[in-house]
């Protein structure tokens, strides 16, 4: 038998409802995510691509479980994680850590750098004062905030961004996970300290053998940071496939769009104006057909009397769900 | 004769703990028609620049010198010394703004046309309801709204139709400089690009001169004319944009390009600016890069390097200017609109 991919999604819905009622039950859903499936392997790394609202979020939550599914599976290690006992529960924890995306929300206040760092390991019940005390320092080494002693009694507050996504980021690692789900840690940072924060995890990836879902809007980004790129839209995964492969590939009219959109560094490049039309609007109750098809560039007849079209491998590891880049419609 | 010359502005934030030195010593043209990008990080001091020229500072801000010129058609004024009833003559109608949270911008109890007609109202007492109607109208067209919104409220707006509708209030009073401080910043990709190629396409149409202020080198790239970089309180290098992209001379300069991924060409090795942005309240003595530059000597940290020209249009504040590879695409010939 094949080795199973170290996290595997099937099928994750995630619904939320969209009116919120006393006594009856909603009628309306948002479907945050919908039928979403991908796999991470061993050493990997998936980049989740996509604008606002897109449900990326809510698939890294849903993985380490601060959102209920309404349905699917999240397979770690090959078992669903919903199956397992208290002590698993414990473990999946400690193996699965997130990075969150407001470096000035995610920290408590009140705690000092080395109380941050090392909550992680008194919920599990690791160590004596003396051994974390080495092994905060050692984290904030590793994530390059030296000299360590000199931050270990600070307060959020007195650091900068840049040094608190690096704070978030070693109370992520100080479990040692061997996955993470890191939901745009670089965004709200300055450009010439967020190559420093990418290349930090690029490295603890290596270092630690670390596998992670790394959640942006921003595909220059997940260019440098992912192996594979998935991108989404209402909820759904639109293309998935090795990153350069994306880049210089791409068959989903919404990923060309999203290619298209992006400014180039290069004041002589003159990009062609994304073909897309319309604005993004919310999954409420979504019709059955293709998601992209109100603002879709190159619907037919076939897309409007189809279902949302499948993901279709077209190429080894490149999968599309459209018919037309299939060439069903 | 540009539009409008800022020369050696110094403005400073008064607090509890000393003065923050947001704007030291800031000089530039814009001239007519010209797009100026102003590029820096957070707390680099270039919203201030935007608040110091439109005087919308907070009680704390003290100018130490400097001149803003604004030529307005017939005269050339200060506008550093005007007073506050003077300086109402000019915002709308001689310079406006976009601001950065313009999802913000907008009150929302008031209907969206009527938020621009009021705008409007301030500077053309004498127009009639119709006219004034007439033209929320156009400007509704031209920013691409339609004009049967103008009767909603800004909650029933989008974020780029929101962002749409300050642009209008903007160009209200056919301003000769807008100055638009990370217009697109909070939207997303997609929206983002249409707004700019439609701010674009209007300055073009308009021949209006604007100063545009971002952190982002590539959207910079696409619409400036010229670029100044900003670095902690003072400007470090200015110069027209394909020379600046081309071969950025300072340190400072040539560090953002390299950190800057894209998603177009080969895929470049990022490098890290090592270290962090100065506090502004005690700025490095010398020069205030000196401490994250690869370069920097001795001399480096006790003088200021002067904002010099070292070759027509390019001026560098650097005593140790390099002529490094900025971060063209390798392949990519200038090709015509």
């Amino acid at each position: 038998m094949q080795n199973s991919p170290l996290m595997a999604v099937r099928s994750l819905k995630k619904h939320f409802d969209a009116e919120s009622k006393l006594f009856s039950k909603a009628k309306l859903f948002v479907h945050a995510v919908d039928e979403v499936s991908f796999d991470v392997e061993e050493g990997g790394s998936l980049g989740l691509v996509g604008e606002s609202g897109c449900g990326k979020t809510t698939t890294g939550r849903v993985i380490v479980q601060l959102e209920k599914p309404t349905s699917g599976e999240i397979l770690f290690k090959g078992r669903n994680i919903s199956e397992f006992n208290k002590s698993e529960q414990m473990k999946y924890h400690r193996e699965v850590q997130m990075v969150f995306q407001d470096p000035y929300e995610s920290l408590n206040p009140r705690m000092t750098v080395f109380e941050i760092i090392t909550e992680p390991l008194n919920i599990n019940g690791i160590g004596t004062r003396r051994q974390k005390e080495e092994r905060a320092r050692s984290f904030l080494n590793q994530v390059g905030i030296s000299p360590a002693e000199t931050f270990l009694s600070r307060y959020p507050h007195e650091l900068s961004g840049g040094q608190r996504q690096r704070v978030a980021i070693a109370r992520a690692l100080v479990l040692e996970p061997v996955f993470l789900v890191a939901d745009e840690p670089t965004s709200m940072l300055d450009v010439s300290v967020r190559t420093g924060v990418m290349e930090l995890m690029l490295k603890l990836q290596e270092e630690f053998k670390m596998s992670y879902l790394y959640i942006t809007h921003d595909l220059a980004v997940a260019r440098y940071m992912c192996h594979r790129i998935a991108v989404m839209y209402l909820g759904k995964i639109v293309e998935v496939g090795e990153t350069e492969e994306i880049l210089s590939n791409a068959q989903h009219p919404y990923t060309r769009a999203l290619l298209s959109a992006v400014s180039v560094p290069d004041p002589r490049v003159r990009r062609t104006q994304p073909a897309i039309k319309g604005d993004i609007s919310k999954p409420v109750n979504p019709l059955p057909e293709c998601r992209f098809l109100q603002r879709c560039p190159v619907a037919t007849d076939y897309c409007r009397q189809n279902p949302h079209p499948p993901l279709v491998e077209i190429d080894e590891g490149h999968l599309v769900s459209c018919y037309e880049a299939t060439d069903e419609a | 004769m540009p539009v409008l010359s800022v020369k050696n502005l110094v403005m400073h934030y008064r607090t509890k703990k000393g003065y923050v030195r947001a704007v030291d010593g800031v000089s530039f043209d814009v001239g007519v028609g010209e797009v100026l990008g102003i590029v820096g990080e957070s707390g680099c001091g270039k919203t201030s620049i935007s608040m110091a020229i439109l005087r919308l500072l907070p009680e704390n801000a003290e100018f130490r010198g400097g001149q803003v010129l604004f030529d307005n058609g017939n005269e050339t004024v200060d506008l550093v010394g005007l007073a506050d009833s003077a300086m109402q003559k000019y915002r709308w109608k001689g310079i406006s703004m976009i601001f950065q949270s313009a999802m913000n911008s907008l009150n929302p109890v008031y209907r969206v046309g009527d938020q621009i007609l009021e705008a409007m109202k301030r500077h053309y007492s004498e127009i009639s309801k119709e006219a004034a109607r007439k033209r929320v109208e156009e400007l509704f067209r031209l920013v691409g709204l339609d004009p049967k919104r103008m009767r909603q409220y800004p909650h029933q707006y989008s974020g780029g139709m929101k962002q749409r509708a300050v642009i209008a209030m903007a160009l209200a009073c056919d301003p000769r400089l807008v100055i638009a401080d990370e217009p697109t910043t909070a939207l997303d990709v997609i929206v983002q690009d249409r707004i700019m190629r439609e701010l674009k396409r209007i300055q073009k149409d308009l021949d209006m001169s604007m100063i545009y202020i971002s952190h982002d080198i590539a959207v910079i790239a696409e619409i400036s004319d010229r670029v100044a970089i900003m670095y902690a309180g003072k400007l470090v290098e200015l110069a027209d944009t394909l020379t600046i992209f081309e071969r950025p001379m300072h340190p400072y300069t040539n560090g953002l390009m390299n950190a800057f991924p894209s998603v177009v060409g080969q895929k470049r090795k990022l490098r890290t600016i090592q270290g962090e942005p100065p506090d502004l309240l005690k700025p490095p003595s010398g020069c205030r890069f000196a401490p994250r530059c690869s370069y920097a000597d001795g001399r480096c940290k006790e003088a200021d390097p002067e904002f010099r020209i070292l070759e027509e249009g390019h001026y560098v504040a650097c005593f140790h200017p390099v002529e490094k590879e900025g971060c063209l695409i390798k392949g990519v010939t200038e090709s015509a609109e």
